[in-house]
């Protein structure tokens, strides 16, 4: 009796000795907290630096190389921070995309039983992931893409693709009357897809006879809109970039600055997410493989429902930290000069020296764009995981 | 009657056993399986065959036939030699040390000399366990001393002065060690029954791992001293140092992270029936396995944080990556970029590539394989 009220009132002691360390911490946090606002405060006003967000609304007057919405200097901060945005959206995406097939191809090509092919992949993968991506980065823009030739000696990739130190220049889709028809037939073709799919689906379950779901799918979605083109009379024109005086004017340009960024993203995310799925593939149990071989599955089909659904269970959730890692890469950008959130930011900090704020906003942005993919990701693969009952 | 006449019996002559069949042994019928395994196989052999061809030739005769290895500027400025291998000699001390005094040089040297003995005592098994985390802890700390000068008669060598590949290891070196103490915290911290250390330790984490190391980097240095009382002043190399250290921390923390909760129940009920306190329980029971678990990503974390120094070119600090690229603009060796990033390039996938495969050798020989 009397030992259990000594352990009690010994845990009861630990208690309260624990809620004061915690009161403890809390308080020097907050004096903490309390400290840095005071000394910041002072510093503030000692080097003459505004604090707020009023600045968004002043004229900006710094110029942006490339933006894809309309963007003037004469513009406010606040609207060429939101063009940055953009373009660190526009550069990430577009770097996911490409960085996803690279990967899978290379991880693919890690696993292949063709000798050549397993080492070239190796090499790739062990080179690319064991370079800081800064210097890749610089790598690409001062060496690769300065020795491209001049406007006049452009190379021309194809009949209307054009590639010099300059940039690159592809022919700009120009929709004329009657094209919004076409892009309202793709958008009922995707809708009559979903149906479909649902419908197969149904189908299979009652009747256990399996539809070619993907290929008619795919047939729509090509030949729907492209009947409605056809019918219109092509209402689509291709405005190719065209050289006047020293320069190529018109058409769909892009700065090397984004190409380098661009493709160097690729270059070293790949190498990453190409060790995702080769870890993937390589941790799915050979007896699962040779199970569904016993069982006369044909070799697509067992990489289709056996061996991927598994291998996209240790593969997503790595996968999902690369892109959270290619997002936060693309704030590389500042040090080759493609008008990013980061090197836009650090301009104006540069003008007006409120760092405080920029940063805020930096940090926000990027915790935002990460917690989006990450939720995504997270449902994706929640999607793929074992439902045990 | 002997045996040998007997009827239906023949005396066994031992024959020397036959060559397999061709087809499953010998170089061709490896090519066959490895290269040439069906139609797509030897199409992307073929394809692998051509890419090879075109690029590796040119490559050699780029950095090592045409390749010019002695002389000046001027010797590489001829037509069609290859690289110029004379401009990483010319500028090899910048690389290394950066501006660091050329007559103080030997102390920078005597550190890498020392970090090169305690990576061969590590690599090569001599010392081990708590002995060679002393060895590993001590040292950044000696290089930082001999480096910095100020005693024993060492003329002080102002930290503006510090450069190329010397500052990068510092940086990285220092930073490891530092923050898997504070990762580990950290970690403990997430699993703490106070919901105040573990709000602080989530919220840390989450932010730091959700913002680029850039943005924490401009905070280090344009923001940190805001926050300072006036006329405290820390100098900038300190500042992006305690940058990487925190960005850092809070990846080691989620790599040990992994590592707590790999740990079987039983472990920490064991402790308990033991009658082990929390601390006792952690420091003597749990983390030790802990981190014997997640010791391979946290070499992965390593060698994402010597690549990262890199980035402190970009607030103003000339690392590695930063005298490559600011001994290219000297007007002597001007338009030498190509060789400049390639020789960096192939310094850091050297010591990469070196502590990848000491990760692998350690996955391999692991704890895990040995009950």
């Amino acid at each position: 009796m009397s030992k259990q009220f000594t352990t009690r009132s010994r845990a009861g002691h630990q208690f309260s000795l624990q809620l004061l360390m915690q009161g403890a911490v809390l308080a020097l946090i907050l004096y903490l907290a309390y400290s840095v606002l005071q000394n910041t405060q002072l510093n503030l006003e000692a080097r003459g630096i505004d604090s707020g967000f009023e600045f968004l609304n002043r004229e900006a007057g710094l110029p942006i190389g490339d933006s894809l919405i309309h963007y003037e200097p004469t513009d406010s901060y606040s609207w060429a921070f939101i063009t940055a945005v953009v373009n660190t959206l526009f550069v990430a995406s577009l770097a996911i995309f490409f960085a996803t097939v690279i990967g899978v191809l290379v991880g693919v090509a890690r696993v292949s039983s063709n000798w050549l092919v397993n080492k070239l992949a190796a090499v790739y993968v062990e080179t690319l992931r064991n370079i800081p991506l800064l210097l890749t980065l610089i790598f690409i823009y001062v060496v690769v893409l300065s020795s491209l030739p001049n406007t006049r000696n452009s190379w021309q990739l194809t009949e209307s693709i054009l590639l010099n130190v300059r940039g690159i220049y592809f022919p700009k889709p120009m929709p004329m009357e009657g094209f919004s028809l076409v892009m309202i037939a793709f958008v009922l073709a995707l809708a009559l897809c979903w149906v479909f799919s649902r419908w197969a689906r149904g189908y299979f379950a009652r009747t256990g006879r399996e539809l070619a779901v993907i290929r008619i799918s795919l047939l729509m979605l090509i030949a729907l809109p492209g009947l409605v083109y056809l019918l219109m009379g092509q209402p689509l024109d291709w405005q190719v970039a065209q050289l006047k005086g020293f320069n190529y004017v018109g058409g769909l340009s892009f700065r090397p600055e984004f190409m380098a960024l661009l493709v160097g993203l690729v270059l070293y995310t790949a190498a990453f997410i190409a060790e995702n799925v080769r870890s993937g593939i390589q941790s799915v149990a050979v007896g699962q493989i040779e199970a569904a071989q016993a069982l006369g599955i044909a070799p697509a089909k067992i990489m289709s429902r056996v061996t991927l659904p598994q291998a996209l269970r240790v593969m997503i959730p790595a996968t999902t930290n690369d892109f959270t890692s290619l997002v936060k890469n693309s704030s590389l950008a500042v040090a080759i000069g493609y008008p990013d959130m980061v090197s836009v930011g650090g301009t104006i900090i540069g003008q007006n020296g409120q760092a405080i704020e920029i940063i805020g906003m930096w940090m926000a942005v990027y915790m935002a764009i990460n917690l989006i993919i990450s939720a995504l990701m997270n449902w994706l693969n929640a999607r793929v995981q074992v439902i045990e009952r | 009657m002997s045996v040998t006449t007997q009827v239906g019996f023949r005396t066994f002559i031992p024959q020397p056993s036959m060559a397999p069949p061709l087809e499953v042994s010998g170089a061709a019928h490896w090519a066959k399986q490895n290269l040439f395994n069906g139609w797509i196989s030897s199409l992307l052999t073929l394809l692998g065959v051509l890419l090879i061809v075109a690029t590796v030739p040119r490559f050699l005769n780029w950095a090592v036939l045409d390749a010019i290895w002695s002389g000046d500027g001027e010797a590489c400025r001829v037509d069609g030699v290859g690289a110029c291998w004379a401009y990483v000699g010319a500028n090899f001390r910048i690389l290394m040390v950066g501006i660091y005094p050329v007559a103080e040089i030997w102390r920078p040297v005597i550190s890498f000399v020392l970090m090169l003995a305690v990576i061969w005592l590590t690599v090569s098994g001599k010392v081990k366990g708590t002995r060679m985390l002393a060895c590993w802890l001590i040292l950044p700390f000696i290089a930082y001393w001999l480096i910095g000068g100020g005693s024993l008669g060492m003329p002080e060598v102002d930290q503006s002065r510090w450069g190329g590949l010397m500052l990068s290891l510092l940086l990285a070196s220092v930073g490891i060690i530092i923050s898997v103490p504070l990762g580990v915290m950290l970690a403990l911290g997430r699993f703490s029954g106070s919901p105040v250390i573990k709000l602080l330790c989530v919220t840390f984490i989450e932010i730091v791992r959700g913002v680029p190391l850039i943005t924490i980097l401009f905070m280090a240095s344009v923001m940190l001293p805001l926050f300072l009382p006036q006329g405290m002043d820390i100098n900038n190399l300190l500042r992006i140092q305690v940058g990487m250290i925190l960005f850092s921390s809070a990846y080691m923390a989620e790599v040990v992270r992994g590592g707590l909760q790999a740990m079987p129940a039983g472990q920490f009920e064991a402790a308990k029936a033991l009658g082990l306190n929390y601390r006792h329980t952690m420091f003597y029971i749990i983390v030790p396995q802990a981190m014997r678990h997640v010791l391979p990503p946290m070499i992965g974390r390593c060698i994402a944080l010597f690549k990262d120094t890199s980035l402190v070119l970009i607030v103003g600090l000339l690392d590695f990556l930063g005298m490559l690229k600011t001994s290219t603009q000297d007007s002597n060796w001007m338009g030498f970029e190509a060789e400049s990033y390639v020789f960096g390039a192939f310094v850091y996938w050297l010591v990469c590539y070196s502590m990848s495969r000491y990760g692998q050798h350690l996955e391999n020989s692991g704890p895990q394989n040995k009950h």
